[in-house]
C-alpha cells in the first residue's frame, strides 16, 4: 500500500512519537539534548528536589558558553583565571558541578573541543540528521542544518526532558520556502536567511517549521545552512530544516559522536529516506528568487528590519501598518538614524565576528578573504573575532588566519557566545553602532543602548575596512 | 504549580508590537540560578523612560498585561516568564505569542490569551482606568461594559492550569510508554544510543 506522501518534518515527527492523546498532543522522543549554563541551574535544582535523576545522561551533553569570557582562561602556570563577575562564576560552577552530579558529558572551558553549543554539537557528530535535539535556547533551530528536528525549549522543559527524555508538543504547521535560482557573488547564507525573514517577518513563522528547499541549499554547505537554519526563530519559526544529503554525510563521517561501520552505514540509509516526498504538501509555501537577494543589512532593532545594502534608511511612513509606522519610529530614534541616510553612509564604531550564527570556519574563512591585506579604519574602536569552538580556533590558526585578523587591527578571541548579546564582558558602548554576525538587533541586546546592524562576516569585514556600512561587492573582485 | 481559575484586575497597557525577551529581561539578569526576583530588571529599558505604562500607580500591581503581535519574540529565556511572575502578571493578552513564550508562560501558570488586534485594541482602551476579568472555564475576557470576547485555548493546557498540576510529574506516570519507545528505537535507529560515550 503507498502511503501518503509526507514532509521530511512528518517523516521525523513520525518516528520520535511515543504516544499521542485525545486532544492531538504527542509525547515525542528527545534524542540529543545540549545544555548549557544559564538556563539549565533551575531545572536540575527542580530534578534535586524532586529526588529524579536523569533519564539518559548518554543522550546529554552540557557545554558552557553564555558567560565565557572570551580573554585567556588560563594564566601562564596552567591556573585557572578567576571570572570576575561573581553571577557568572556561580551560574558557570553550578553547571560545571551539575553535569557530574547526574552523570552527564561536560565539555568545559579548558578543553580544545568547548564551543558554543550549537557549533560543538554537530563538530562533534552529536547533532545527528532525522533526530529530535533539544537545548534551552532558541538558536537550536541551527541544528536542523543537519536535518534534524531542532528547536529551543525553556527551562521547565529542560527539566521535563532531563527527567523523562521527552517533550510534550503538538505538532507544527510546515512550511516550505523555496529559493529558486542562484545566489550572486558576494551574497551568502547569512543574506540569504536576512532577507527570508524580510519577507515573511519576524513572526511570520510563528507556528510552523520551515523547510528550506531548492537548488541553492543543496550547494550550500553545511556551515551555510547551519546558519540559515539558525535564525528560522528570528522569523518566528521554532525549528528550520534543510534535508539531509552527501555533503551533510561527508561533514558528519568521522566525527568523535556519529555513528561508526555497520552502524554507519545503516544510519546514512534511514537519513536518504527522510526527505520530503515528491507530493507532500506544506501548510505555507514561501517562494523567493535567489536574484532579489543582495548583501544585506538590518537597520531597525527587528530582525525583520532588513534591506539591501544597496538601500536607505526608510521613513516611518513607508510602511501601511499604522503599529509598523510606530514601531519603526521608535527603531529609528534608538538606533540614531535618519530616514533617506544611504546605508552605506552609516559610520560604525564596532565590529563583532562571532556567534551561533557565524562563527564556524567558513565564516572566518569569508571574513579574512576580505580583510586580507587591509587594516580596520581609524573610527573603528573595537573589532573582534570570536571563533564558535576551540577547534575552528585551532583550524583557523593553522590556515593562518588568525594573522590575517590581527595584521587588520582585530582582536582574535577564546571561543563562547561573546558579544552577541550581554553576558559576559563583550559588550558594545552604548550609543554606539556595531556590524555584527550575530543574530538579534534587539534593543539592549549587545549592550544597555547598543546599537546593532546585522551583517553577513564579509559584510563585517567590509565594515571594518570602510568604517562604515559598505558593499563587500566594492571590495572584492 | 499554583491551580488557576482565572484572572481579575487592572491590565497594563502596553499595546506594543513584537516584545522580545530582551526587553521582556534583559540578558544581564540571566545570570541567577533561581527563579526569583527578577521582576526588578523586567521591562527595564521601557521603565527607564519617564511615563511609562509599569510604573504608572494607575496599574500598580496589575495582575494582567496587554500587549501588541508577537509578544516574547526572541531567546528561550523562561526567565521572561519569571520576570513577569515576580512582578505578580499572572495573564498577557496579545494578537498573537511566539511559540517558546506561550510554552514557558503556560508552565509557570500564566495564562496567554490570544484575541484579534481590534478586541486587544477595545480592552487597551478600557484598560487605562478600569478593571478586566478573564475567566478560563468560559473562556472569555469581560469588562465593566457590555464586552465580552471569547478566546480558544489548549483543552491539556487548560486542564493543566486549572488543576494546577505538574507536567514532569504526569509525563514520569507514562515511564512504561517512554521505555518501549526505547526498546523499539534501540532496534531500529540503534546509533542513536550512547551517544557522548561513543567519544570517550
Amino acid at each position: 500500500m503507498a502511503s501518503k506522501p509526507r514532509t521530511l518534518y512528518e517523516k521525523i515527527w513520525d518516528a520520535h512519537v511515543v504516544e499521542t492523546r485525545d486532544d492531538g498532543t504527542s509525547l515525542i522522543y528527545i534524542d540529543r539534548h545540549l545544555v548549557h549554563e544559564v538556563t539549565s541551574p533551575q531545572a536540575f535544582e527542580a530534578l534535586r528536589l524532586a529526588g529524579r535523576p536523569v533519564r539518559r545522561p548518554d543522550l546529554t551533553l552540557a557545554v558552557p558558553d553564555h558567560n565565557l569570557p572570551t580573554t585567556a582562561r588560563r594564566d601562564a602556570a596552567g591556573g585557572r583565571i578567576p571570572i570576575a563577575d561573581a553571577q557568572s562564576a556561580a551560574q558557570l560552577a553550578a553547571l560545571e558541578a551539575n553535569a557530574p552530579a547526574f552523570g552527564i558529558r561536560y565539555i568545559g572551558d579548558a578543553d580544545a573541543e568547548q564551543g558554543i553549543v550549537h557549533v560543538v554539537g554537530p563538530e562533534q557528530g552529536f547533532s545527528l540528521p532525522g533526530a529530535t535535539i533539544v537545548c534551552g535556547d532558541s538558536h537550536t533551530a541551527s541544528h536542523g542544518g543537519l536535518g534534524a528536528l531542532a528547536f529551543g525549549i525553556g527551562t521547565s522543559e529542560v527539566e521535563h526532558v532531563l527527567a523523562t527524555q521527552t517533550l510534550l508538543l503538538k505538532r507544527s504547521k510546515s512550511m516550505e520556502v523555496r529559493v529558486e535560482g542562484e545566489l550572486g557573488p558576494g551574497v551568502t547564507p547569512k543574506d540569504l536567511i536576512l532577507h527570508v525573514i524580510g519577507v515573511i517577518g519576524a513572526a511570520g513563522g510563528t507556528g510552523y517549521v520551515i523547510e528550506y528547499r531548492g537548488k541553492v541549499f543543496e550547494q550550500m554547505s553545511i556551515e551555510g545552512r547551519l546558519t540559515v537554519c539558525n535564525m528560522s526563530i528570528e522569523a518566528g519559526a521554532r525549528a528550520g530544516l534543510v534535508a539531509p544529503d552527501d555533503v551533510t554525510f561527508a561533514y558528519l563521517k568521522g566525527r568523535p559522536m556519529a555513528p561508526k561501520g555497520a552502524e554507519w552505514d545503516a544510519a546514512v540509509q534511514w537519513w536518504r529516506s527522510l526527505a520530503t516526498d515528491d507530493g507532500a504538501e506544506f501548510d505555507k509555501s514561501v517562494v523567493i528568487d535567489a536574484a532579489d537577494i543582495a548583501p544585506s543589512v538590518t537597520w531597525g532593532t527587528s530582525p525583520e528590519d532588513v534591506l539591501p545594502i544597496t538601500g536607505a534608511v526608510p521613513a516611518p511612513e513607508s510602511f501601511a501598518d499604522p503599529s509598523k509606522q510606530d514601531a519603526a519610529r521608535k527603531s529609528l530614534a534608538y538606533m540614531g538614524l535618519e530616514p533617506g541616510t544611504p546605508l552605506t553612509e552609516v559610520a560604525i564604531e564596532n565590529v563583532f565576528i562571532g556567534s551561533c550564527t557565524n562563527s564556524r570556519i567558513e565564516d572566518l574563512r569569508a571574513a579574512a578573504a576580505v580583510l586580507k591585506g587591509r587594516r580596520k579604519a581609524a573610527n573603528v574602536r573595537w573589532a573582534i573575532v570570536v571563533p564558535g569552538s576551540g577547534l575552528v580556533k585551532r583550524q583557523a590558526e593553522e590556515e593562518g588566519l588568525d594573522k590575517v585578523f590581527l595584521d587588520a587591527g582585530f582582536e582574535w578571541r577564546e571561543p563562547g557566545c561573546s558579544a552577541c548579546l550581554g553576558m559576559n564582558p563583550d559588550k558594545v558602548p552604548a550609543g554606539e553602532r556595531c556590524a555584527s554576525t550575530s543574530n538579534r538587533n534587539f534593543v539592549g541586546r549587545q549592550g544597555p543602548g547598543a546599537r546593532t546592524h546585522l551583517v553577513s562576516p564579509a559584510m563585517a569585514a567590509a565594515a571594518a575596512v570602510t568604517g562604515r556600512l559598505a558593499d563587500v561587492r566594492e571590495l572584492v573582485d | 504549580m499554583q491551580a488557576l481559575a482565572g484572572v481579575e484586575g487592572r491590565a497594563i497597557p502596553f499595546g506594543a508590537k513584537n516584545v522580545d525577551t530582551d526587553v521582556i529581561i534583559p540578558a544581564e539578569w540571566l545570570k541567577t540560578i533561581t527563579r526569583e526576583g527578577l521582576g526588578k530588571g523586567a521591562f527595564e529599558t521601557v521603565r527607564a523612560e519617564p511615563g511609562n505604562v509599569f510604573d504608572d500607580p494607575e496599574h500598580a500591581e496589575a495582575p494582567i498585561l496587554i500587549a501588541g503581535d508577537n509578544f516574547g519574540c526572541g531567546s528561550s529565556r523562561e526567565h521572561a516568564a519569571w520576570a513577569l511572575l515576580d512582578l505578580g502578571i499572572t495573564a498577557v493578552i496579545a494578537p498573537s505569542f511566539s511559540d517558546i513564550f506561550s510554552g514557558n508562560a503556560f508552565k509557570n501558570g500564566i495564562l496567554t490569551v490570544v484575541l484579534p488586534q481590534e478586541q486587544v485594541d477595545r480592552l487597551l482602551e478600557v484598560a487605562r482606568e478600569h478593571p478586566i476579568t478573564i475567566d478560563l472555564e468560559t473562556q472569555t475576557v469581560t469588562t465593566p461594559f457590555q464586552d465580552r470576547f471569547t478566546f480558544e485555548i489548549d483543552p491539556f493546557r487548560k486542564h493543566c492550569l486549572m488543576n494546577g498540576l505538574d507536567e514532569v510529574g504526569l509525563t514520569m506516570a507514562r515511564g512504561d510508554a517512554i521505555a518501549a519507545h526505547e526498546a523499539s528505537r534501540v532496534r531500529h535507529l540503534p546509533w542513536l544510543d550512547n551517544a557522548t560515550e561513543k567519544a570517550a
